[in-house]
């Protein structure tokens, strides 16, 4: 174990969000003893503001003179540019989160319910930078386990608990087998940093017998295939995201998956490169197959079920299946041969996944609004929103034009790219079978602005009201999603091309 | 002294019980305790191929401290959990939570 090198301060400037996070929990604590009830929903504008000021200060903090790019706190974490990026990924959606959970029954003036989230954030932004076995697997498990009691948070409410339950029960078993996988890639190269294990695997001990790593290969990628919800490891998704308080579903279906991509990229391009092989194999060629094979039967299964969905949460659960597989699809375009290629796809997963933290937050968010004031999830329910409450309904509309892949919103863009970098590594087959599945999707997608915009519901009269904090979370996505569409799409990728070029450097 | 195979071959047979405890039992508990096998034998394996392969440096040993660590959180969240289940719905067994389905 290397010992801890000074200077300190530069070790503690590459944690700086994960301690003011950690500061955040204990003000909220502070907060949520001393204030009255009538005080506490303050709780959550004290927390999703305090989310933005650190998701701003994670934003600066990039890797520059005083912090370069590299291992830090004994090679535990590595910090560079797409740690940097993910890291504001889900600060950002937790701040929005917050916000959206304001005036939600049963959670909103609950304290402890934005600490548990903060801790996931944390959990989150370790998983972003670890670059260690014991690190990936305590930052998965900070995150997984307050998402756990997230979940179940209406202890009274049984769909909640249930979903809670499946949740912790399919979760825990999924991290189990990681681990297995973990340990044999520990035993097989006594070493838990993972670029000492492809030093030791790139040296050719396994040369000839190539079964042990594939099979702890495997089973690392259950666990992950899990997080991000792919198929075949999707069956708690629809149960979970329909189950959980709304809040908590947006946040699981985008922070959640947006660092559980982010580890998976570092773990396989450090561990599994396609310098490695053995056996007369390229051990890259078995987990590329693996995940082109579970972007397509994830993008497949996600759309086609999805048609036949009469719950807008399940859909969105469904739609998020499928957005997974199309973020696989730029995982499967890691096996390109040129540099460009490599930092084309790393850049379009980091690109995707910013697009689809607003995009989805923005869906969830109109949810919110709306099951608040009908206590409805139903679609059909959802019928005349245009004229009870037209920017609700336009807000709807822009994130769904978005998780479909319509231009001018962000989604297009997020599928161009992607489709792009499978197209440069060689995968035209996958790109193409991607552009058939997202022409599958718009279908449901546009059936549900037809129900908003045409369709007549029961209570037409009564308007819905959305209020400040509503207003400030659709505001703020809409803007989002229009402008990564439109003209901060060229910034954005660049700022992610950046990321991706720091991983191979 | 006791190859390490040996080891490996019991954390092995170990981790098969507590994948078939999660897959065949009903009682969400069992499930939980199928998982805890699961986790131990995770643990034999680390701490098997720390003395045998790398015994200088300690990092199997710190990482099976905190699989321990994780796991006793884990059956925290978990147990309470099931519990309010059971408050809600009288039943524990997995086959009745059924709320949710497409």
């Amino acid at each position: 174990m290397n010992t801890l090198e000074l200077p300190l301060i530069n070790h503690l400037l590459t944690v700086t969000p994960e301690f003011l996070l950690a500061a955040l929990t204990v003000v909220v604590l502070v907060l949520d003893l001393r204030w009255t009830d009538d005080d506490r929903p303050k709780i959550a504008i004290v927390s999703g503001v305090g989310l933005g000021l650190i998701a701003l200060v994670a934003a600066l903090i990039a890797p520059g003179t005083a912090t370069p790019a590299g291992p830090y706190w004994g090679e535990m974490i590595r910090f560079d540019f797409l740690t940097h990026i993910f890291k504001v990924m889900v600060i950002m959606a937790a701040g929005l989160t917050c916000l959206m959970s304001i005036n939600v029954s049963g959670i909103g003036k609950k304290g402890e319910f934005y600490l548990i989230l903060i801790v996931a954030t944390l959990g989150m932004t370790l998983m972003a930078g670890s670059s260690d076995l014991i690190m990936a697997f305590l930052a998965l498990e900070t995150t997984s386990i307050p998402l756990y009691i997230l979940a179940a948070f209406r202890r009274g409410d049984n769909r909640s608990v249930e979903s809670g339950m499946k949740y912790f029960l399919f979760g825990s078993f999924a991290s189990a087998i990681m681990l297995y996988g973990l340990s044999l890639l520990y035993g097989f190269t006594g070493h838990t940093n993972l670029y000492k294990i492809a030093e030791v695997l790139g040296s050719g001990a396994f040369i000839n017998n190539p079964v042990p790593v594939i099979a702890s290969m495997v089973l690392i990628v259950v666990g992950f295939g899990f997080k991000v919800s792919a198929v075949p490891f999707h069956f708690w998704t629809p149960d979970v995201y329909e189950g959980a308080p709304t809040p908590v579903t947006a946040f699981l279906s985008v922070a959640s998956k947006a660092a559980s991509f982010a580890l998976m990229i570092r773990f396989f391009l450090a561990v599994f490169p396609a310098s490695l092989i053995m056996g007369g194999q390229e051990i890259q060629s078995f987990w590329v197959n693996f995940m082109a094979a579970s972007a397509v039967i994830s993008m497949i299964v996600g759309n086609v079920v999805a048609l036949a969905q009469k719950n807008i949460k399940r859909l969105l659960a469904y739609s998020s299946i499928a957005q997974a597989g199309y973020t696989l699809v730029g995982v499967a375009a890691l096996q390109a041969v040129t540099p460009e290629g490599q930092t084309a796809a790393v850049a379009s997963i980091a690109f995707y996944m910013f697009m689809y933290v607003f995009t989805n937050l923005l869906a969830f968010a109109v949810v919110i609004v709306f099951s608040e004031a009908t206590g409805s999830e139903t679609i059909a329910d959802l019928g005349g929103l245009n004229r009870r409450n037209p920017w609700l309904a336009l807000a709807m509309t822009i994130a769904l034009l978005s998780l479909a892949g319509v231009p001018p919103a962000a989604g297009f863009f997020g599928k161009f790219f992607l489709f792009n970098a499978a197209v440069q590594a060689g995968l035209t087959w996958l790109a193409i079978v991607g552009v058939l599945a997202a022409i599958v999707s718009l279908y449901y997608y546009l059936v549900v602005i037809k129900t908003m915009y045409v369709d007549h519901g029961q209570y037409e009269e009564q308007t819905i009201p959305v209020s400040g904090p509503y207003a400030w979370v659709l505001g703020i996505t809409v803007i989002a999603v229009i402008l990564i569409g439109t003209v901060a799409a060229q910034p954005i990728y660049e700022w992610a091309a950046r990321g991706a070029a720091g991983l191979f450097s | 002294m006791i190859p390490l195979w040996m080891y490996l071959v019991v954390a092995a047979g170990l981790f098969c019980i507590g994948t078939y405890g999660v897959l065949a039992r009903r009682n969400a508990v069992a499930v939980l305790m199928g998982v805890e096998l699961m986790l131990n034998a995770v643990n034999i394996n680390l701490v098997g191929f720390w003395r045998y392969m790398n015994p200088l440096e300690t990092n199997g040993q710190v990482f099976a401290a905190f699989i321990f660590v994780v796991a006793a959180a884990e059956a925290a969240i978990g147990l309470a959990i099931i519990i309010s289940i059971y408050r809600n719905r009288r039943s524990v067994v997995v086959d009745d939570v059924d709320l949710l389905k497409w």
